[in-house]
């Protein structure tokens, strides 16, 4: 863990004789008291801790969920509805679960954007980075698993769907893609037996994401907080203490957040979900329209933007594991965007399409939504495998403070400022 | 740093986090063309229980329940509401002895499994059923869905319990005019999509256009995707007789009337969601303005 002053004094004889024992208070308390935090981190910087809560409210609620739902295909959607009208506060405690779900994903775009702007992903937070791709590849799972719990229409073609994707496998190997499918459905069509792994499966994999998210907070404590200079800290002027400063900060954020949450839960529990999974499954009705949850779409629209099966499913994923190479694309020494004049325009025109994928992903893969589909994917794998590498060399960086504090408190004050602040 | 400058710098921040907020929420829900091709508009009915404020109205519930009673319930079942939620003060608020003999009388009866003697049926085969108490579902005609496609030239009267909320109405316009639209309703509160289709499609019976094509045994409706419904035109002028003699006897009032009563069915705990909702986002608020002056008061000795 990075080195820091230890301000942990055991308050009775109880904890100094833990302390000599386990000093576990003692380590909580440099990392999440004394912590330096910088000290012009802004609200973008919040998402971290609204993560957590995120999570922890995903796997309180879903524990409570579990104990009502009946994970069959024939009593599944049933009990879901049974939660909706007859458990007590279930209506309560399913839309928060639902909505969460779109709450985590909302908080995580934020976080990885700004991940991106800020160049976090660069040396040495490498590790930190990859971690942080880690928990999002199985937060996808997750939330993928979990929306064929319900049994509606929409959660059981949206797994027929994408569990398919793999028979593409079949063109490489033949066989192959058929074996898998069979093998991850339990037999030859999505059926009961699907359901009942994919909610052991759904259970099992946030305490999965819980680990890696200690070890990603762990990375963080080892590397310290980028900032938006990205600027490392270099003297005690350019942080503040964990606590009070920041955890003041992330709980004014925490909040409003939660107001957004909250607003969705008791007005508009339903809107981010599809009409169609009110509808039972049914193997022998297919939806006029699958598409899967909003989140998924700008994934979904670069699968379907490219003419073949296999040729879709590896942009796919290759999408979201060309993530996992960020730090070595970006040959650029700068890490905050706020001083790459070039790159930011290119980061934002980037973040353009992403939305735009959304878009397109939630539309008929027909005509013109195809082409713009198409055009959009080629600028996302243009903007990391060509521009990233080219315009960190090219690029001249703007001019930049000297170190955190000056960007604070401005050129004049910089030299003076440890005496005369803390 | 200058009070005016953290202010416009805080300002700055949070537009910065609520865009993104924003439109990464905003990218919700399909966009189904319908199945017909060209897209079919659906006008919005001003719903009691719609937004933030809704609540039901007992007095339309009530109506409502009696158009199902004496229409919807000859083909399709409620079988996710039971008798005792008809009694519910947030619902239709029936009389509770009033529900108790309703549900003594519902003709479609409930099959209990064997009786005391194992038996199952009666000598002539008829499925030994008992009447309904307040704890039973409110069951349509039909024994199962083989049944119902017998009686029903093929085609299956779905289960109205959860109708409204399984149907919705679809966006047709541009990109902006949908972030538009998305952000209006999340605002407003407003997913009434699905009572304002199924109102559209009670009152959506005309007569086809002259180069339509109906097949046979089935009827024409302008909001159904496709235009050819399997299920006739259900309702006529004064068919139902409301005991209000001021409300009229329409279609168009007993179409209203039934659709706000399946949006109740599909959403019972709306009132106490919404009410509660107003609780929370105050207590949320209030702790939220003091953590912001906490924090601004704690941060001032920094900046």
């Amino acid at each position: 863990m990075a080195q820091h002053e230890d301000t942990y004094k055991p308050g009775s004889r109880l904890e100094q004789w833990l302390d000599e024992r386990l000093p576990l208070a003692r380590m909580m308390h440099g990392q999440f008291v004394d912590f330096p935090t910088p000290r012009n981190l802004n609200y973008l910087w919040t998402f971290g801790g609204i993560l957590t809560f995120c999570l922890v409210i995903q796997i309180v609620t879903g524990i409570v969920l579990a104990m009502h739902y009946v994970p069959s295909d024939k009593l599944a959607f049933d009990s879901i509805e049974h939660i909706r009208r007859d458990v007590n506060y279930g209506w309560l405690i399913r839309s928060v679960h639902a909505v969460g779900a779109s709450m985590f994903f909302v908080a995580v775009y934020v976080h990885m954007a700004r991940g991106l702007y800020y160049g976090s992903y660069k040396a040495p937070r490498e590790v930190l980075w990859i971690l942080g791709v880690i928990i999002y590849l199985l937060m996808m799972a997750t939330g993928f698993l979990g929306y064929t719990l319900p049994w509606g229409q929409m959660s059981f073609w949206g797994v027929t769907v994408i569990t398919n994707l793999f028979s593409s496998l079949d063109s490489i190997i033949p066989g192959l893609g058929t074996k898998i499918v069979t093998w991850l459905w339990g037999g030859y069509s999505v059926s009961g037996v699907t359901l009942n792994r994919f909610f052991s499966l759904h259970y099992l994999l946030p305490f999965v994401i819980v680990g890696v998210v200690a070890l990603h907070i762990w990375a963080l404590h080892v590397v310290g907080q980028n900032n938006p200079t990205g600027i490392e800290i270099k003297t005690k002027s350019d942080s503040v203490p964990m606590a009070p400063y920041a955890v003041m900060k992330d709980m004014f954020a925490l909040f409003a957040f939660m107001l957004v949450f909250g607003w969705f839960v008791f007005y508009a529990p339903d809107y981010l979900g599809h009409a169609d999974n009110y509808i039972e499954a049914n193997p022998l009705v297919t939806p006029p329209h699958i598409v899967p949850e909003w989140y998924y779409l700008p994934f979904y629209a670069i699968l379907r933007a490219v003419p073949s099966k296999l040729g879709g499913v590896a942009l796919m994923f290759g999408s979201i594991l060309i993530l996992l190479f960020l730090p070595w694309l970006d040959t650029s020494r700068v890490r905050s965007a706020r001083y790459r004049p070039i790159f930011k325009w290119l980061l934002f025109l980037f973040f353009f399409s992403f939305l735009a994928l959304g878009y397109l992903g939630s539309k008929p893969a027909e005509g013109v939504y195809v082409m713009w589909a198409q055009i959009f994917t080629t600028y996302y794998f243009l903007f990391f495998l060509v521009l990233m590498p080219i315009v960190g060399v090219l690029e001249t960086p703007s001019p930049m403070p000297r170190s955190i504090t000056e960007s604070v408190l401005g050129e004049k004050s910089a030299g003076s400022a440890a005496v005369a602040k803390h | 740093m200058s009070l005016s400058s953290r202010i416009t710098g805080f300002v700055r921040d949070m537009i910065a986090v609520g865009a993104a907020v924003c439109m990464m929420s905003g990218f919700t829900a399909s966009t189904a063309a319908a199945a017909g091709g060209e897209p079919i508009h659906i006008d919005r009915q001003s719903w009691s229980f719609a937004g933030v404020r809704g609540k039901f109205d007992n007095d339309q519930l009530q109506r409502g329940f009696q158009v199902y009673q004496e229409v919807c319930a000859a083909c399709h079942g409620l079988k996710r509401v039971y008798f005792r939620n008809l009694a519910e003060r947030t619902g239709p608020g029936f009389n509770e002895e009033a529900v108790k003999a309703l549900a003594a009388s519902w003709p479609n009866q409930i099959f209990d499994g064997p009786n005391e003697e194992g038996s199952i049926a009666t000598r002539k085969g008829a499925i030994i059923k008992r009447p309904a108490r307040l704890s039973d579902p409110i069951l349509g005609p039909y024994d199962n869905d083989n049944q119902a496609r017998a009686a029903q030239n093929g085609a299956l009267p779905p289960d109205l319990s959860i109708i409204t909320k399984a149907r919705g109405v679809e966006y047709h316009g541009g990109v902006i005019g949908h972030i538009g639209y998305m952000m209006r309703d999340i605002v407003n509160g407003y997913q009434e999509g699905g009572a304002d289709y199924l109102y559209a499609l009670l009152t959506g019976y005309t007569s086809p256009p002259a180069d339509f094509k109906l097949s046979e045994g089935m009827a024409y409706n302008k909001a159904f995707p496709g235009h050819q419904i399997a299920m006739a035109e259900p309702m006529t002028d004064g068919r139902v007789k409301y005991q209000n003699e001021s409300v009229p006897r329409t279609v168009a009032q007993y179409s209203k009337d039934v659709t706000a009563f399946l949006a109740w069915a599909a959403d019972p705990r709306l009132e106490e969601r919404k009410s509660m909702g107003w609780i929370v986002m105050l207590y949320l608020l209030v702790t939220c303005v003091l953590l912001y002056a906490a924090k601004r008061r704690l941060w001032s000795k920094v900046h």
